[in-house]
């Protein structure tokens, strides 16, 4: 029916492979997006390296919102700590393979700052954090 | 219903007189706009007479003596007493023109609820209000220590009547209240509000923007002392709003924003105040777009509010039987009889963010969100809704496409 549902984002949307919760964790943030009500949480374990080892989201929100949950963490497991600071806008853009307007870019993004407002262990979540 | 709506002549006419509903939103794909509580669409009329005043009198108004600056104010004030007949003010002087509601609301809130409210004053207003009347009292409760109190919402989507009873016993200085709301689209029973404001000895404010487009509102009858609307959601354009007052209560408040036009008389360190409207209408105002509320003013009354009323009476009725047939879709609010043309609702649990992406792509336009009212979410225990409304130039066919687009959406996330 449309490019923004490709396939591959209503199939991470119904059936998600990292969605959960870790506990206990190493890192763990959540945040929302009061637009639309969106919320989510991410738990991450990190080894002695300081590598990424295991992650999960929960949360609810939009097609858009969860499937790019759930493609950054596949993408990020493995990742150091500061590659995973290195991570923008165009990464998830480039997980999700398709345009956005700016309303569902907030969707999209969401998750990449709860992520990074984690890993650098801030009280907020700031948009500065998904800007390229 | 005694009113007759539109018989389809008259409506095809009808949408012939709003150019954007021609257009395509994506290729070969026409619009379905059911948008219409968050602005509206405007006929060409309005558009013609914004244009034709910039093309021919664009001047500044009340200060010129030259025949641009005579023939703007002339039209503008024009415009004002438009709007005076259109609700059944006693005067012109009872219309002042603000932004749009909020603006109107919060001129309340700065003006006569400053000079008249104290620590530990009761301000009544809803659960089911709109953001714009709930923050300005959040504002001047946390600057003043006023206290507010909400009418509760029924599970049916209506104001609980009595419990609103009870809370008058605690003598509030001021119920203000939506005519009729944006999401569950419950028209609530305005006269009886006020007339238990009054017998309570509380002033009353009406946020007239839903309900001032959509059907016959007469002051009088209402006998508010504030009414508060938009004119870009009654087929004019953004930028332009007003606040009724009754005369008595304006003339007894301070003015609100400071500068020239709303005053008599200058010295170095003080000033007189103008006399109503111009009191509190400060700078220059937004010319041209008075001058096109004052034309979609003559649209609705040429049109008749009766006969608009009636017409999305039916339209609505429709759409609520249409939408009952899409297994999982749930509507919130009460039935077609207490309602104006508005329908959230949701679907499963598809969010509805990606309902009304997915609407977008077959040129039908509605809204997700909360619709700047979270604490009414919140009552219904939902993040999000997504919301179609309904104005006069809707048809049964945008509706039927709806409905069968809602089908699709489900079962692509089936
Ligand atoms: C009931 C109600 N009140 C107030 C407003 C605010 O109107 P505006 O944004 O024009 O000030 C709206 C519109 O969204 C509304 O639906």
């Amino acid at each position: 029916m449309d490019d923004l549902y490709r396939e591959i984002i209503i199939e991470r949307y119904k059936d998600p492979l990292y969605r959960g919760e870790l506990n206990p964790h190493d890192i763990t943030f959540e945040d929302e997006n009061p637009l639309c009500g969106d919320h989510i949480r991410i738990d991450l374990r990190v080894d002695e390296h300081g590598t990424v080892t295991e992650a999960a989201f929960s949360g609810h929100g939009c097609a858009i919102s969860q499937a790019s949950a759930d493609l950054l963490l596949e993408s990020v497991i493995g990742k150091s700590l500061d590659e995973v600071r290195g991570l923008g806008k165009q990464d998830i853009l480039d997980l999700l393979g398709i345009e956005l307007g700016p309303v569902r870019l907030k969707c999209a993004l969401l998750s990449l700052k709860v992520l990074k407002a984690g890993v650098y262990g801030m009280g907020e979540a700031s948009d500065d954090l998904v800007e390229d | 219903m005694a009113t007759s709506s539109f018989n389809p002549g008259e409506l095809a006419n009808l949408l012939k007189d709003f150019p954007i509903l021609s257009r395509e939103v994506h290729p070969g794909v026409s619009l379905a706009y059911l948008d219409s509580a968050a602005t509206s669409q405007k006929p060409a009329s309005v558009i013609d007479a914004m244009d034709e005043y910039y093309r021919r009198t664009n001047a500044n108004i009340h200060r010129g003596i030259h025949m641009l600056a005579e023939e703007a104010t002339a039209k503008y004030e024009d415009a004002r007493q438009k709007v005076a007949r259109f609700i059944n003010a006693h005067s012109e002087r009872e219309i002042i023109f603000t932004r749009n509601t909020t603006e109107a609301i919060n001129l309340v809130a700065y003006t006569w609820a400053r000079a008249n409210l104290k620590n530990g004053d009761l301000v009544i207003l809803t659960e089911m209000e709109h953001h714009s009347n709930l923050v300005p009292w959040q504002i001047l409760a946390s600057e003043r220590g006023i206290r507010l109190e909400f009418i509760p919402v029924t599970d049916e989507g209506l104001l609980d009547l009595d419990a609103y009873q009870q809370l008058l016993a605690q003598e509030p200085r001021l119920v203000s209240f939506m005519h009729m709301s944006n999401v569950l689209g419950t028209i609530n029973p305005a006269s009886e509000i006020v007339r238990m404001a009054h017998a309570a000895g509380a002033v009353a404010l009406v946020d007239g923007a839903q309900s001032v487009p959509h059907f016959p509102v007469d002051v009088q009858d209402l006998d508010a002392d504030f009414l508060a609307f938009s004119a870009h959601k009654m087929l004019g354009p953004t930028g332009i709003g007003v606040l009724y007052g009754k005369e008595a209560l304006l003339n007894a408040m301070p003015p609100f924003l400071g500068g020239g036009d709303m005053i008599k008389k200058v010295m170095l360190r003080s000033f007189s105040a103008n006399s109503l409207p111009h009191k509190f209408e400060a700078g220059t105002p937004a010319i041209a777009e008075g001058i096109g509320l004052g034309a979609a003013v003559d649209y609705l009354t040429h049109t008749g509010m009766d006969r608009i009323a009636a017409y999305e009476h039916e339209l609505t009725s429709y759409a609520l039987d249409r939408l009952s047939e899409v297994s999982g879709l749930t509507v919130i609010g009460p039935r077609a009889e207490l309602r104006g043309g508005v329908a959230a609702f949701t679907l499963a649990d598809i969010h509805p963010h990606d309902v009304a992406q997915l609407l977008d792509r077959e040129g039908l336009a509605v809204r997700a969100g909360h619709h700047c009212a979270m604490p009414l979410h919140q009552r219904f225990d939902l993040p999000a809704t997504t919301r179609a409304s309904f104005y006069l130039y809707n048809t049964r066919a945008d509706i039927d496409r709806l409905a069968s687009a809602l089908e699709r959406v489900k079962k692509l996330f089936g």
